[in-house]
Formats: C-alpha cells, structure tokens, sequence
C-alpha cells in the first residue's frame, strides 16, 4: 500500500481523480467495518477515510453525528478499531486515511498515538479541530512516524492562510467545501470552483474536495473544476446505516461504482 | 522534537499579559476550531482590541450597565450569615455577598451579553447565537438582542429546557427562538457543540456570544474581561466599607465566568485567596459529578485546552448536577492555569450540599439564590470552621433562584415524603 501523496501522484500521471469514500469505525460494527473497507477497496475507492467515532463530533452534520453516537453506544474503542486497520490493511490497495478529533489523540499522547495508528497501517491523518496553528505539534512527528497530516482549508480561509496552510498539508489539501458541518446538500456552492482556482495558483499539492459532495454531480462537477480527490462522507455512511448491513454494504458498493463512474476521464 | 518556538518560561508579572497572542494560558487554552472559524475568531479578536479602549463604545456600554443593568451592583454585607457561622468565641468569618443577582435578568450574565452584542452590531452582524444550560446566559442574551433588534437564536439541550422551563418562557418572551437540543444528555456541553456548528455554518452573518470564560481563543479573554467589573466594583466597596481588600473571594465553577469575573481584578494581590467550587453531583465517587478541576485530566473540548471529564479512551463523560449552569464537562481553560499555578484553589459540594445551602440563604437572608450559586455558599459549611480571627469573605452572588424554585420544590416534596 502507498503513501497518500504517491497515490495522488500515480492518479495524476493517468490524469484521474480520486475518489476518498469515508466510513464511521463501528456503525453498525467493526465486522461491517472491516467489510466495507475492502468492499470500498474493490468498488473503485482510490484512498478511504475511516472516521474514529467521537463523543462530540463539532464538524460532523447529524448523519455522522448519530454514527458515532451509535458506534460508541456498541463500545467501541479506539484500539479495535485499529485492529480492524491491522488486519484489513494489507489486503487493500486504497491507503486509509484516519479521520479523529484532537482530544483522544492529545489523550494517547502524540507520539505513541502516531506509532500506534502508523503500527496499524494507517498512512494518513485528518484532524478537523486542528488549524494550522495547533498542527504544528502534530506536524513534524507525524512525518517521523511515515504519516501525512493533511490540513484543511475553507471558504472562509483568507490568501495567506491559504498559502501558509498549503506549504504545511501534506499528502494533499483538504478543501471544506462549504461553510458548515458534514453532511449532504442539494447542491455545490459555486465559488468552490473559484476557491480551487485559488488555491491551485498557491500549490502544486493534490486538492481533494469534501463536505457536502452526496451526488455522481457534485463529484464530476469538482473534478470539472479543478480537483484532484472527491470526498464523500455522510451519503456512505447513510446508505450503510439505512438498511441491514448486508443490503446496506451492496448500497454502498453500488454508490461507490456510480460515483466512481462519474469521475472516470471521458 | 517538537518546532514549537520556546516561549518565556517566567511568568507573566502583570494579569493584563494573559493569555498569549497565541491565547495561551500557560499550556491552556489555544483555538482548537475548525478552520472555518479561524478568520471569524481573528476578526472578533480585532473588534475587540479596537473597541474595547474606544471611547465611544465605553460610554455606550457604561450607560447601559449603570441604566439598563443597574450596576454596580451591592456588596451586601450578610450579618444573619456571618452569625450562623460564628464561633463561640466570638470570632468567625465576616461574608460579604457581591449582588450580581439583582442585575436586570437576575444574575452576571448579562455584563458579557451585553458587551457582546454591541461588539456584534459595530462588526455589522445581523444575527446572534448562544448556548445556554440554566437558561440565565440565554436570557441575557435574548434581552440584548431583544434592546437592540438582532434576530437571536438560543441553543439549549431538552434536559435543561425541562428543568429550566421559566428561563425557555423568558427567552421566547422576548422573541428569541429557543432552538432544543437532543444530543448526548441533552445539557450544555450539547448545546454548546450545536451552537458552534450553527457558527461554523453561518459565520459569516452570525455573531456567537459564547457565554462563559471557555471556548476558542479569545472567548477566554473577551468574557473574562466584561466580567472583570465584579472584581473592579468588589475593590473599591471593600475599600469604602473597611479601607482594605477582601481576605477570601469564593465563586461557583461551572465554565467558570462569575469566578473569573470576581477573580481577576485580584490575580495579583497575593493577600487575596481565591476560591473555586465545583458541582460534585451525586457525589464524586459515584463518577455522577461535574467537578473538572478536582477530578478530570488535561483535553479539548469546544475548542480549548483545559480540564476535562474524560473517559481512558479520551471520549468526553456525561456530567451531571442539579444545576443546569454548573453541568458542563469541561471549565474555562484560566481556571486550569490558576489551579497549576496554585494561585487559586478549586473545590466540590454535592447536590444535597447544595440544596442545603439555598434553603439557608432564603432562610437567614431572605435571598434565594440561583442552584449555581448555592454551591459557592455551600462551601462556607467546609470553610469557615477553618478561619482564625476575621477574615473577610467575599462570595459572588451569581443569580437569584426564580428560576430554579420548581426544581427544588419537587427535591423538598420528594424528601418530605420519603
């Protein structure tokens, strides 16, 4: 399995974009975890995100929201959920990509926290509560650790933020695509297209596009406008909590197909 | 290992140098937000570094407080208290209550609210949200923004809104939409989370009065200082009434904004003890408590560090005690600075202690204060059988108990009956 930034590199060489479905560790469990990740893996994911449940989720919209609620009402723990990484990882070509909060990181202390999740197979890191000025304990150990910290930037973040947050991110940069929380919306705002352009005239760096993207549209048109990576989170993590797990992981299969089509080169 | 610039080790020799330009209290504080707010953040940092010392601001907001809030408020001096507490001897604590529950809305929260929102109208933001658990910081602000025509949306867990039922009818009263929130156990730390995804979708019309000493940088500092005229009234009635400070300031600890309010002014009087207390609930033993300071570890929550009630895997606990403002995981991250520092001293008092002490209050003084504050003037049962001589305590009378009569009336129905 590559690093994030080498499978953002070898997409690029073929002129494709990524597609980053994200997942909620243990909703409805780590057994249907487990098989989503490697049935995303064979639907056409190119990196997946997988979401370690939180008691208070700020970024989160209320579908994310209830998936971690559910997960952690199950008991779910942050060391089974790396297990699940352990032991799905090497049989996947998608790089997995850990998307946590501050808190059970600074918990675990941030080096034995890195070794743990880099031990597991993890090769990226997103932390939504962490802006550039807190990632800077984050930043330097992760790279010792083999881990890419993306940041994220938003529709809020002025130029030189943006130029400052670009140098740091690594792997690719996270653009929030709208202002507000996770979750699915009718359609794109319009200026996301302006804020790739942007951010695109500051670096070379893969843009990956999230928050908000629910539809096979939404990810063509950011891969149109400029994108390297479409990320979708809630429309995943609906489909699989709708129905049984076994309905729910063929849903989400056929989504990821559908969205992966859309993204294909014409 | 770590590229964090070195940073002075000393400490700061004057209270106006904290926090940091990074919003630090020692390793407290910080804005752990996501990017979204940060510009938002920067941009209320800079409203209020250029007002605050304005003097058309000033003026506005010195008017307001003495004619709309009234301020100052009294320092009453508790005589049938301070006998209660006597020692046989003759000796015994003399306890002094700053009014803050004879402001308009019935208790300190409007100082902040007040201050806030005139910040908001000079940033030109038309629409203002809060959180709110007893429903007291709700009100104040459902009152501003009810004086100055802002539309103004309240979020409040439906836990609170129960126990609190009198503060929701207030709040709607005056045209606020008070906006239930079902998460978690439905109190403040979950109103609080939803306000600020309110704020991450809206920041750039809405202004968040964020209404305790906790949060993202420079929540902490803004609304320590709209309190800070507690501390500043409290220093100069101690000098009319006995040419001399207080000996013992005691406040109640929830986020912690009435205690930063009294505290402040007096960080730097080494003469001076400051004293926190803490809700212990059911008892910290039961692990059903809110005291963070005395039993929680170093986290993150709603955008600061500080101390936090934490499970081992870093999940935030579910608080609990009868009072809704006290019911909070976490605690302003200055409060956490002075307990490492041991500049103040930070305690707990159960639910029942609580109880017992607003009955005494109404008994002694004919002022019923709100649950919150019971808890302060819980901790004299504790304190002054410890006092030589006669010291004089301060204690914040933080709010009045209207709002929390049926609550308790059930309580004294349910022991009578027992």
């Amino acid at each position: 399995m590559n690093s994030v930034s080498e499978c953002f590199e070898h997409l690029r060489s073929h002129a494709r974009c990524a597609l980053i479905p994200f997942v909620t560790a243990g909703d409805p469990n780590l057994e249907v975890t487990a098989k989503a990740l490697e049935r995303l893996d064979q639907s056409g994911a190119d990196l997946i995100e997988l979401g370690v449940p939180y008691s208070d989720p700020l970024a989160d919209g209320p579908v994310i929201q209830a998936a971690a609620t559910r997960a952690l009402q199950r008991g779910t723990k942050f060391e089974q959920v790396l297990e699940v990484v352990q032991q799905v990882s090497p049989r996947l070509r998608s790089p997995i990509i850990l998307f946590t909060y501050y808190n059970p990181i600074l918990n675990r202390g941030i080096d034995s926290f890195l070794q743990q999740i880099a031990t597991a197979g993890v090769k990226g890191l997103v932390v939504p509560d962490l802006p550039l000025e807190e990632a800077e304990v984050l930043l330097k150990p992760a790279i010792d650790h083999g881990i890419e910290l993306t940041l994220l930037v938003a529709p809020t973040t002025p130029k030189e933020r943006l130029v400052a947050i670009a140098q740091q991110s690594q792997g690719f940069i996270y653009l929030v695509s709208t202002t507000g929380v996770t979750g699915m919306r009718a359609q794109m705002e319009s200026r996301v297209k302006d804020m790739i352009l942007e951010l695109r005239s500051v670096t070379d760096k893969p843009i990956g596009v999230g928050f908000g993207i629910s539809q096979p549209e939404h990810a063509r048109q950011a891969m149109e406008w400029g994108a390297d990576g479409v990320i979708v989170g809630s429309a995943f993590v609906k489909r699989l909590a709708d129905s049984s797990p076994e309905k729910g992981l063929q849903d989400m299969a056929d989504f990821c197909r559908t969205l992966k089509a859309a993204i294909a080169p014409n | 290992m770590t590229t964090t610039p070195l940073r002075p080790s000393s400490q700061p020799t004057s209270s106006a140098q904290r926090p940091d330009a990074l919003g630090r209290f020692g390793k407290f504080g910080g804005k752990y937000v996501p990017e979204t707010l940060m510009p938002a953040l920067a941009e209320l940092e800079a409203a209020f570094y250029q007002y605050r010392n304005d003097p058309a601001f000033q003026t506005e907001l010195q008017g307001l407080l003495k004619d709309y809030v009234g301020r100052p408020s009294p320092l009453y001096f508790a005589e049938r208290l301070t006998t209660h507490y006597a020692r046989p001897n003759g000796t015994g604590a003399q306890i002094y209550l700053k009014r803050e529950d004879l402001n308009h809305t019935g208790a300190h929260k409007i100082n902040n609210a007040l201050a806030q929102v005139l910040l908001a109208k000079r940033m030109g933001k038309q629409r203002v949200i809060a959180e709110t658990g007893a429903g007291q910081h709700g009100v104040a602000t459902a009152t501003v923004c009810a004086r100055f025509g802002l539309k103004c949306v309240i979020y409040m867990g439906v836990h609170d809104m129960e126990r609190q039922a009198l503060n929701v009818f207030r709040m709607k009263l005056m045209g606020a939409e008070v906006s239930p929130v079902e998460a978690g156990t439905g109190t403040l730390k979950d109103a609080t989370s939803e306000a600020i995804r309110d704020w991450v979708t809206n920041v750039e019309t809405t202004h968040y009065i964020l209404g305790s000493v906790a949060g993202p940088h420079p929540y902490p500092m803004i609304v320590r200082d709209f309190h800070t005229v507690i501390g500043e009234e409290t220093r100069v009635q101690s000098q009319e009434k006995w040419q001399g400070l207080p000996d013992i300031l005691l406040a109640c600890v929830g986020g912690g904004s009435n205690a930063m309010g009294l505290f402040h002014e007096f960080v730097n009087e080494p003469s001076v003890r400051l004293i926190g207390v803490e809700a212990a609930g059911e008892g910290v033993q039961t692990g059903k408590h809110a005291a963070t300071l005395t039993h929680g570890r170093v986290g993150v929550l709603h955008g600061a560090m500080s101390y936090l009630l934490q499970d081992e895997d870093g999940q935030v606990v579910e608080p609990h005690s009868i009072s809704a403002g006290l019911d909070y995981p976490g605690v302003g991250p200055e409060h956490s600075y002075l307990k490492e520092l041991g500049r103040a001293e930070y305690y707990s008092v159960t639910d029942q202690e609580a109880l017992n002490a607003f009955k005494r209050l109404s008994q002694l003084e004919g002022i019923i204060p709100a649950l919150e504050t019971a808890h302060a003037i819980a901790y004299l049962e504790v304190l002054c059988p410890q006092l030589e001589g006669f010291p004089r305590i301060v204690i914040n009378c933080s709010g009045r108990g209207d709002k929390d009569v049926q609550t308790v009336a059930k309580l004294f129905d349910a022991t009578e009956k027992s």
